[in-house]
């Protein structure tokens, strides 16, 4: 569904990624996952054509996504939903307007039907009862149920999740991991999943994806990644400390350094 | 002296580069007009939060500006006997110069300041970005709307900055001053006209207006993601824009009444 062939994009003189290919089975739920500052938000960024790279191409259902004019590209995102870390929710419409503004800018169903498409979306995420609230209003929680809500109204055929258990408690995620799944199963959906909360997306991930310093490191399913003797993916996914990945950031020597204020 | 013209040069590109976002952002914007026009709710929600709720500060603005004129007036016309002129002065000072200038400068304040501030917010908490994704256009949906409402908002407040300038220099004039209201009037009604003053104010406004709006919009959609970057975008707007509308204002006077 989702070809990423030789990827690569960079901001000034770093590079974020480098020949990058990988490809995202159609029907299934895709963890990708790294540490903080990889890029993941920005491969989805990539995919959805809101970045462009400096080479290589993305391909979604055989379009190449960055060749598209910008009314074809409008029109591919109408099959993809995309869940913001933020929620992204328009401050100043409503909880029901937000999930409404999808189906009255792209569809020309009555007011009638509008109203018991987002009422079922709500009751899908649990939060029927909020439909009249504003964004100010919602917890953090509530406001990417809301998003999820707003995501998937249109029906899409793929579904973007950028660190959907980023800043939440531990009901609020296990909501979200349940939603995702379920959604999946329930609509038919391929999904994304941007995240480095690796015990909690590996529980609902058919295939996972490792990405760190521009590269794919490791793919496969959650098995894979865990029996994984690649130390790098060791300590990703159980989280330890020190390894491969320094716990210190990069610098010059630290006697030199302190030797150097001094004089 | 090599560093110096690498950061010439450099500063030449952002400069360049600047130009050429903010020409395409324009056009854009202009293109988007038409369709958004249509969408009549959402300009005139956007014409309540920039025309509205500038009321205040304009008409009180207005109001004592047309006193202090008045006062002013008054005292250097006083020695030459001609005070019954004191009400043409407030007019045509008001009209030509004052109304459209410094409503603009307040206008930019109070709402092109908000504009830049609210999109750079959008844009910060990905807003724009979940518009995209929805496949809906940003500059149809969120900019057309506000460019219009700006439009629409500022000549109606200069209009209104220069009639309760009048209704304060009357007050002072008037009852303050025993000048005689008869002459007051009449002086303005005379001195007056329609063409000259009263269109070239409106197209004034028209101008002023559509520079902060390009302004603001434009500082907002540039605006850095971040705290810094937003608070950076607005005094951007605001200084960007005062001056501008000053510099037009010198251009357009030489232009309308030369």
């Amino acid at each position: 569904m989702i070809d990423i062939q030789a990827l690569s994009f960079a901001r000034g003189s770093r590079v974020i990624f480098d020949q990058v290919s990988l490809q995202i089975p159609r029907g299934k739920v895709t963890a990708i996952m790294g540490p903080s500052g990889t890029g993941k938000t920005t491969l989805l960024k990539l995919i959805t054509g809101q970045l462009a790279p400096s080479q290589g191409s993305v391909f979604v259902d055989g379009l190449d996504v960055h060749q598209l004019a910008r009314g074809e590209l409008f029109h591919l995102r109408k099959r993809m939903g995309m869940l913001f870390q933020s929620g992204a929710l328009l401050t100043d419409l409503s909880v029901f307007d937000n999930i409404a503004l999808p189906l009255r800018e792209h569809t020309q169903l009555p007011e009638v039907a509008i109203r018991s498409l987002v009422l079922m979306k709500l009751e899908a995420v649990g939060l029927r009862g909020a439909s009249e609230l504003m964004p100010s209003e919602l917890s953090g929680g509530m406001s990417r149920r809301v998003a999820l809500a707003r995501a998937v109204v249109l029906d899409p055929e793929m579904i973007f999740y950028d660190e959907p258990f980023a800043g939440q408690d531990p009901i609020g995620m296990g909501v979200l991991v349940r939603l995702i799944r379920n959604l999946n199963d329930a609509m038919g959906l391929t999904s994304v999943v941007v995240t480095h909360d690796v015990n909690e997306v590996l529980t609902i991930a058919d295939h996972a994806v490792v990405i760190s310093g521009g590269k794919v490191i490791l793919s496969g399913s959650a098995e894979t990644l865990r029996a994984s003797k690649d130390p790098w993916v060791h300590q990703f996914i159980f989280g330890e400390a020190d390894g491969p990945v320094s716990f210190h950031y990069p610098a010059i020597d630290y006697k030199q350094q302190l030797m150097a204020r001094m004089e | 002296m090599i560093a110096f013209i690498e950061r010439l040069g450099s500063q030449f590109m952002a400069l360049t580069t600047s130009i050429a976002q903010g020409f395409w952002f324009s056009l854009q914007l202009l293109w988007a007009i038409p369709g958004a026009l249509l969408r009549v709710r959402e300009w005139m929600k956007q014409l309540y939060f920039a025309g509205v709720l500038s009321l205040l500060i304009i008409m009180v603005a207005g109001f004592f500006v047309g006193m202090v004129l008045a006062l002013q007036g008054y005292n250097i016309l006083v020695s030459f006997n001609a005070t019954e002129i004191v009400g043409q002065m407030v007019a045509l000072s008001l009209l030509r110069e004052l109304g459209p200038v410094v409503a603009a400068l307040l206008f930019a304040g109070r709402a092109g300041s908000a504009l830049t501030a609210e999109l750079g917010l959008m844009k910060s908490t990905e807003q724009l970005s979940a518009l995209e994704m929805m496949g809906l256009d940003p500059v149809k949906r969120i900019f057309a709307p506000r460019f219009i409402a700006v439009l629409l908002a500022l000549p109606m407040l200069a209009m209104l900055f220069s009639v309760m300038g009048i209704l304060g220099g009357y007050l002072v004039s008037v009852p303050g001053l025993s000048v005689d209201e008869g002459a007051f009037w009449a002086q303005i009604q005379a001195s007056v006209s329609w063409n000259e003053d009263v269109v070239n104010s409106v197209i004034k406004s028209l101008v002023f207006a559509l520079t902060i709006a390009l302004v603001a919009l434009f500082q907002g959609v540039q605006a850095m993601p971040t705290a810094e970057g937003v608070s950076r975008a607005t005094t951007n707007t605001v200084v960007h824009s005062s001056l501008l509308v000053l510099g037009l204002d010198f251009v357009l006077t030489a232009l309308m009444f030369n």
